[in-house]
């Protein structure tokens, strides 16, 4: 797809941020769809001669352009990993609303890259196994990671390389007295 | 491990002195609730310590020393608080100090026990003491409850910063040995009207409390109890929400406080509720009997009804003849239409009988609006039954034919092909008739199969009036479950105080330093919209139906009867 950025910034020894970013959104790209949907709202009101078909018309392209701005369009994908805190995942969306999930140390058992079959390629993603607090051998849960940005595999072996850094520190360091 | 410090963003421009909070060595953070500032005495300040140890049992203890000068490090200082270190043994004794007006503190510890020296990374995590304290952490949905020891982190945090608040009480202008910093330093908050409101609620639930036990005496009196009575009751609709919300009263006006934050989160949106019901329902009452719209209203329903009538009486008319051009059999047609058409002509007599009145009582049912927008539709359900009962009489007469007819018609099919259906093991085995009885058998099962058509189409078509009517009622009682069940108060509270409900943290990296300890901002992470609708919606007492579309599907061709409401505490058929 478009190409995609990756900052690497380190704060700390144990203290990681790793951000993607996006594709903007064009605005050729936006003056298209509306210009689209004003000349089909046109095309219908020479139909029926009714001028409710372009106030609607406005109505739904705003409307429209709301909600792909604030729920679809994620311009920036980051994951914090903070040794001994925990890992946090923060997607921004292009109307500067920020998602936030903050996953304890405790829960987290390791970042690895896992392989899907999507129709006919596989692909790869970086997740993060939580741990089951019955089993200690168990995952309960896999969260998928970058799911927007969905960066190639070199992009993710340098993200990978930067999370296990920081979690062998964990396994290193003394256990607490 | 990573030593870490969670320090409140309230004391960043105190005066020097000893911090004291809570250490949790599993984790090795140490939670700092408040500065104590100098001078003190310190057997005052280990008194202290043990009387709120003692009160709000959170292991309050001396964690080390904070020192900001304003002027460079004065080296006498930073003795003497070293000294402090060995009054107040704790380990690790931890040392933050902030000159003049820098961003970026220095922060060190002092082990005196332990065997290796090395250099732990600290790192200070600030949070806002007054949002951490009010606010509620809703764990997640999968973690098992009562697994202490399994508790998150942060789940720790907040539970000591909470259950501190007596530490908080204590402000700047008490006298007292002890001056301590922290949000409420420059004197306790409260508010004139909460505390008012606090004061009315009392007499003003002893009141309510009594008015319901007086109204739920003379319901469960005898006299409502007779059979045909307490038929209607449970037949309509608007005595099963009256009852709910009489129940929903009943727990507002309970003398006893809420003990957990859900028990409050469900009086308040009980309250905000029935409120936001009855300001809706005054409203209606008020736009209904302005321009006597209500008595517009009665004088238009029987007109309305005369015409569903006429309309059904067109459909019988129509059904008789040849419908969709099928072929009836005429004698059995003639005999359910004239059957149907004669019920129609009393229906439409009783209605007239009772014109005269109708408005007087519609006038004084819509008084009961009053009491609650979802009381009004549930009156409006109520009376779109009542109107459509004769549709019900006639689904009912149509689905018992049909279901006779298909039973009659599956039994002898059996004989025809020679077998019969075993009570005793539910199955169907073979059996020797006789020949008379094939030959009757066989007489019956031609008679019934080409009489089919014709009740089919009678039960088809009512049917789909009752399915229409049963769609309507449906509608309505979704409205009215809506607002019943939509917990108001938590997402007002979600909007204006977002802090309240918080489903995690956010950490936010602040500037950085080289040598310095690394710098996090803790903000409170707030619960989503969907998740304070799943968690604090109120229970009503409907269910949906329970049959899933195969098994209605099922129902409908076999002609059994379908009830689509199972209200909650009915006798499952």
């Amino acid at each position: 797809g478009a190409g995609l950025a990756l900052r690497r910034r380190q704060h700390s020894a144990s203290c990681r941020e790793l951000s993607v970013r996006g594709p903007r959104l064009q605005l050729r790209s936006l003056s298209a769809a509306t210009a689209a949907v004003w000349l089909a709202a046109y095309g219908l009101f020479a139909l029926c001669e009714n001028s409710m078909v372009l106030s609607a018309a406005i109505f739904i392209t705003l409307i429209g352009l709301i909600i792909y701005l604030h729920f679809v369009k994620i311009d920036q994908e980051s994951l914090l990993v903070i040794g001994s805190l925990g890992i946090q995942v923060t997607s921004s969306y292009a109307s500067g609303k920020e998602s936030t999930t903050f996953i304890e140390m405790g829960r987290v058992k390791d970042v690895v890259i896992n392989e899907a079959i999507h129709m006919q390629k596989v692909i790869y993603y970086l997740c993060i196994l939580l741990q089951d607090p019955e089993d200690p051998q168990g995952v309960s849960e896999v969260v998928p990671l970058f799911q927007s940005s969905k960066p190639r595999l070199d992009c993710l072996i340098e993200m990978y390389k930067s999370c296990q850094e920081i979690l062998e520190q964990r396994k290193t360091a003394p256990q607490s007295s | 491990m990573v030593l870490k410090v969670f320090f409140p963003s309230c004391c960043s421009s105190a005066e020097s002195g000893i911090l004291i909070g809570r250490w949790i060595s599993e984790q090795s953070s140490a939670v700092v609730l408040a500065v104590v500032h100098f001078p003190f005495i310190p057997v005052q300040v280990k008194q202290y310590l043990g009387e709120l140890q003692r009160l709000t049992r959170v292991s309050v203890s001396v964690l080390g020393s904070w020192s900001n000068s304003k002027q460079e490090k004065e080296e006498g200082l930073s003795e003497f608080l070293e000294d402090l270190g060995t009054i107040f043994s704790h380990e690790p004794w931890i040392q933050i100090s902030k000159e003049g007006d820098s961003k970026f503190w220095s922060c060190s510890t002092l082990q005196k026990h332990s065997d290796k020296p090395k250099e732990e990374e600290i790192i200070l995590v600030y949070y806002d003491q007054r949002k951490v304290m009010l606010s509620h952490l809703h764990p997640p949905l999968d973690t098992a409850d009562g697994r202490a020891e399994d508790a998150s982190k942060l789940s720790a945090i907040f539970d000591t910063v909470a259950r501190s608040r007596v530490l908080f009480m204590t402000d700047r202008y008490d006298e007292g040995p002890i001056k301590l910093t922290h949000w409420q330093s420059d004197g306790v908050e409260a508010s004139i009207i909460v505390e008012l409101l606090k004061q009315a609620s009392v007499p003003a639930c002893m009141l309510l409390a009594f008015l319901l036990s007086l109204v739920s005496g003379i319901c469960r009196s005898r006299v409502l109890k007779f059979w045909p009575l307490s038929f209607l009751w449970s037949k309509l609709s608007t005595c099963e929400q009256l009852g709910h919300r009489l129940q929903h009263l009943q727990v507002i006006s309970s003398n006893k406080k809420a003990q957990t934050q859900t028990q409050l989160m469900r009086k308040a949106n009980i309250f905000v509720s029935l409120l936001i019901d009855v300001a809706l329902g005054i409203l209606l009452m008020s736009w209904l009997y302005r321009k006597n719209r209500i008595g517009h209203l009665a004088d238009t329903l029987i007109p309305v009804a005369d015409h569903v009538a006429e309309e059904l009486q067109d459909l019988l008319q129509w059904l008789m003849g040849a419908p969709a051009g099928l072929k009836m059999n005429r004698a059995l047609d003639q005999v359910l239409g004239r059957f149907f058409l004669y019920h129609i002509h009393l229906w439409i007599s009783y209605i007239h009988l009772m014109s005269p009145f109708i408005e007087m009582i519609l006038w004084y049912v819509g008084l009961s609006a009053c009491l609650g927008l979802t009381v009004a539709l549930c009156i409006l359900s109520d009376i779109i039954a009542l109107l459509t009962f004769h549709i019900y009489c006639f689904y009912v007469y149509g689905a018992r034919l049909y279901c006779l007819k298909i039973y009659g018609l599956s039994s002898l099919w059996r004989l025809f092909r020679g077998k019969k259906w075993n009570v005793l093991r539910q199955r169907v085995d073979s059996c020797s008739y006789d020949l008379d009885q094939l030959f009757i058998g066989t007489l019956l099962f031609t008679i019934l199969l080409f009489l089919l058509p014709t009740t089919a189409l009678y039960y088809l078509v009512f049917t789909l009036l009752r399915l229409l009517v049963v769609i309507v009622q449906g509608l309505i009682h979704l409205l009215v479950d809506l607002i019943d069940s939509v917990p108001l108060y938590s997402l007002i509270l979600r909007l204006c105080r977002s802090y309240r409900l918080a489903a995690g943290v956010k950490f936010r990296v602040l500037e950085q330093q080289d040598g310095k300890p690394l710098r996090l901002l803790m903000e409170i992470n707030p619960l989503s919209y969907g998740a304070v609708v799943q968690t604090y919606r109120l229970p009503t007492y409907s269910c949906y139906p329970k049959d899933s579309w195969t098994s209605l599907c099922k129902k409908l061709f076999l002609g059994e009867l379908i009830y689509p409401w199972k209200h909650k505490g009915e006798k499952q058929d």
